[in-house]
């Protein structure tokens, strides 16, 4: 009988259990993590970041250029001029020059899109990922990594994090990941604060409702 | 049926529509001459929920057909496209997808319902296999659309579904292919599945929730005691014990349906994913033949059966099993031979197998989640067992039952407020 009430117990807490990304020991990696998709201002750090540190390998392929301009109030002029690197116009998709087999020759397997990399993996994940780096004179890259072993992804933000304090280095990858969370989910806000006004109509709804069953049901004896 | 044909309508397109349509008569006959019993509980919900999220389920199904492209090249493509370029397609998408769950916990409560008060009994046989019946298409349909969003683990999920048919002898083989179209799921498999999670299925649904309806209001609802409210009528003729379906039953439903819909979409809003169970995390990047995901699951409704299939030491039996798990339920009218229906005044005997079977069901959904290893399979064997146990000795417990008196009426005592 013990076992079932642990069986039922454990069913209680499946929901906090999730996560399939592999639990490796991130939590070391993501202690100054504080990623907000509300702050527009950190977003368009984080579509800086991402366009000049991330874009030359990785894409966002179902995500355009114009798309980020307007969720993040970036003006077409700045997109073309700080943003887009390539030739593409700003209706694209936020695509790269480089050919998946020359990826797959370079690294030994080709960077992937990133557009999706956050639901996949988790946000924690990619800020663990990119906070995890270590010198590993063994790995052909240099570098090695905690979080993914043997990565075949050099470390490109060597420079700005030898150049940066902690805490700037937390806040770039922060700007980062939350750029990447919202190109995962680009309504991400809307939906939250769209629920927001459904759930308080169905709240005054219910009341009416209630209200309404009371009523007629008065005569019922 | 046809007992009166007077119209309700004075508005004379309506009554001209009256001398050509049974309007008036149908209205009365399903919902405001319909009577059940006035002491329904909360249980008494999910039918009229399931038929919420039916409707929720259609409406938004048509409208994500309007952008999704069932081919392989462009499947796991469009539906990203919907969730960012169409007008409100993310929440169309999301409705779709947390609707999918929702649908089979309004319907597992609503057969728990049905197992709580014996609603499956005589008369109401018939009723049951036709749910029954709604409920292997919908886990048809639940599977047929899992594939569409040509996710990684809508790919591996669905081949691990259709090599189930691989068990069956001499045929399976062949008949894996026949399902598929090909040797393996390709593109012509997701067409055929889009084709069956479109038309077929929807249709064959919306038949048998009509006959399912219809069935019901032949015979008239059961109730929480268990006892035929058509056994004591007024000097009208209607049951004493009844109240109208409309306005009674509705107004009532009404309330539950707003409580239903916070839950739902606070579900739409606020966790379209639920950490991983109602959209899996594999299924955000694009099928990969090559890519084999660390876990292949079944979706969360699925699993107390994946879990009875992995109990099973010999693959072939253990697909057998997982049939005969879900078939067993068809035979419970026939199974339970006790004469009593509301678990209210049963013997100790069904409540502590009705209680056994599920908490067996629920650890076997959590069991099915977790890797086939060790004391995972020890606890699913053990569950697996009286998971059986309750349908095959059913015969037998439910006759040693020593059952309380059942009341002439229903119980109902009206609470003031």
């Amino acid at each position: 009988m013990k076992k079932l009430l642990l069986i039922c117990l454990a069913f209680v807490f499946i929901p906090g259990m999730v996560n399939a990304a592999g639990s490796m020991n991130l939590d070391e990696y993501i202690e100054g993590m504080d990623v907000k998709t509300s702050d527009a201002k950190s977003l368009q750090r984080g579509a800086r970041n991402f366009f000049n540190y991330c874009s030359g390998c990785h894409t966002l392929q179902y995500m355009r250029y114009n798309q980020i301009a307007d969720d993040l109030g970036i003006t077409e002029d700045q997109l073309m001029k700080n943003l887009i690197f390539t030739e593409s116009a700003p209706q694209n998709l936020v695509k790269n020059n480089m050919l998946k087999e020359d990826g797959d020759r370079w690294f030994g397997k080709a960077p992937p899109d990133l557009t999706l990399v956050t639901r996949r993996k988790s946000s924690e994940y990619v800020y663990g990922f990119l906070n995890s780096f270590y010198e590993d004179s063994s790995s052909p890259t240099g570098v090695n990594n905690h979080v993914q072993d043997a990565s075949s992804m050099p470390n490109v933000l060597w420079d700005i994090q030898e150049r940066f304090s902690d805490e700037q280095y937390s806040q770039f990858l922060n700007d980062t990941v939350g750029f990447l969370v919202y190109a995962g989910e680009p309504i991400i806000e809307k939906r939250k604060s769209m629920g927001v006004w459904v759930i308080g109509f169905l709240l005054i709804f219910l009341v009416l409702s209630y209200a309404l069953y009371k009523d007629i049901w008065r005569e019922v004896k | 049926m046809a007992k009166n044909t007077e119209s309700i309508f004075t508005n004379p397109i309506l009554r001209w529509i009256d001398d050509r349509f049974p309007l008036s008569s149908l209205i009365k006959d399903h919902a405001t001459e319909y009577y059940a019993s006035k002491n329904f509980n909360i249980w008494y919900l999910f039918g009229v929920l399931s038929m919420v999220v039916l409707v929720i389920m259609l409406l938004t199904g048509f409208f994500l057909t309007m952008n999704y492209k069932p081919s392989t090249e462009d499947a796991f493509n469009s539906v990203e496209y919907i969730m960012r370029s169409v007008e409100n397609g993310w929440l169309i998408r999301y409705m779709h997808s947390t609707g999918a769950s929702f649908f089979f916990i309004v319907i597992y409560l609503h057969m728990f319902r049905a197992m709580l008060y014996g609603s499956y009994k005589k008369p109401r046989e018939l009723i049951w296999v036709l749910g029954m019946l709604l409920y292997f298409c919908l886990m048809a349909e639940a599977f047929f659309g899992y594939l569409l969003p040509w996710g990684n683990m809508s790919y591996w999920a669905g081949q691990v579904i259709v090599n189930l048919f691989g068990y069956i002898p001499f045929i399976g083989e062949s008949l894996t292919e026949w399902i598929r179209g090909d040797y393996f799921i390709s593109d012509i498999t997701l067409n055929r599945f889009f084709a069956f999670h479109v038309i077929f299925l929807p249709l064959s649904i919306i038949g048998l929730v009509a006959a399912h309806i219809l069935a019901l209001h032949h015979v008239g609802s059961n109730n929480p005691d268990g006892v035929e409210i058509k056994e004591h009528l007024d000097e009208n003729d209607k049951p004493i014990d009844g109240v109208a379906f409309h306005p009674f039953h509705t107004s009532k439903d009404l309330v539950g349906i707003t409580v239903f819909l916070i839950f739902y979409f606070a579900a739409v809003f606020f966790a379209p994913e639920m950490g991983g169970y109602f959209l899996e995390v594999d299924n955000f990047e694009p099928a990969d033949p090559l890519k084999t995901p660390e876990h292949i699951v079944p979706s969360w409704y699925f699993t107390p059966y994946y879990a009875i299939l992995r109990a099973v030491p010999n693959a072939a039996l253990g697909a057998l099993f997982l049939v005969l798990a879900v078939l067993l339920f068809v035979f419970l009218p026939w199974l339970d031979k006790c004469e009593v229906k509301s678990i209210r005044y049963r013997g100790w005997q069904y409540k502590f197998a009705l209680a056994l079977f599920s908490i067996s069901f629920v650890a076997l959904g959590y069991l099915g989640l977790q890797p086939a290893t060790g004391i995972y399979v020890a606890l699913a064997r053990f569950f697996t067992i009286t998971y059986f146990a309750f349908f095959l000795l059913m015969p037998f417990y439910t006759k040693l039952e020593k059952t309380k008196t059942v009341p002439e009426r229903v119980v109902y005592e009206k609470k003031e407020s």
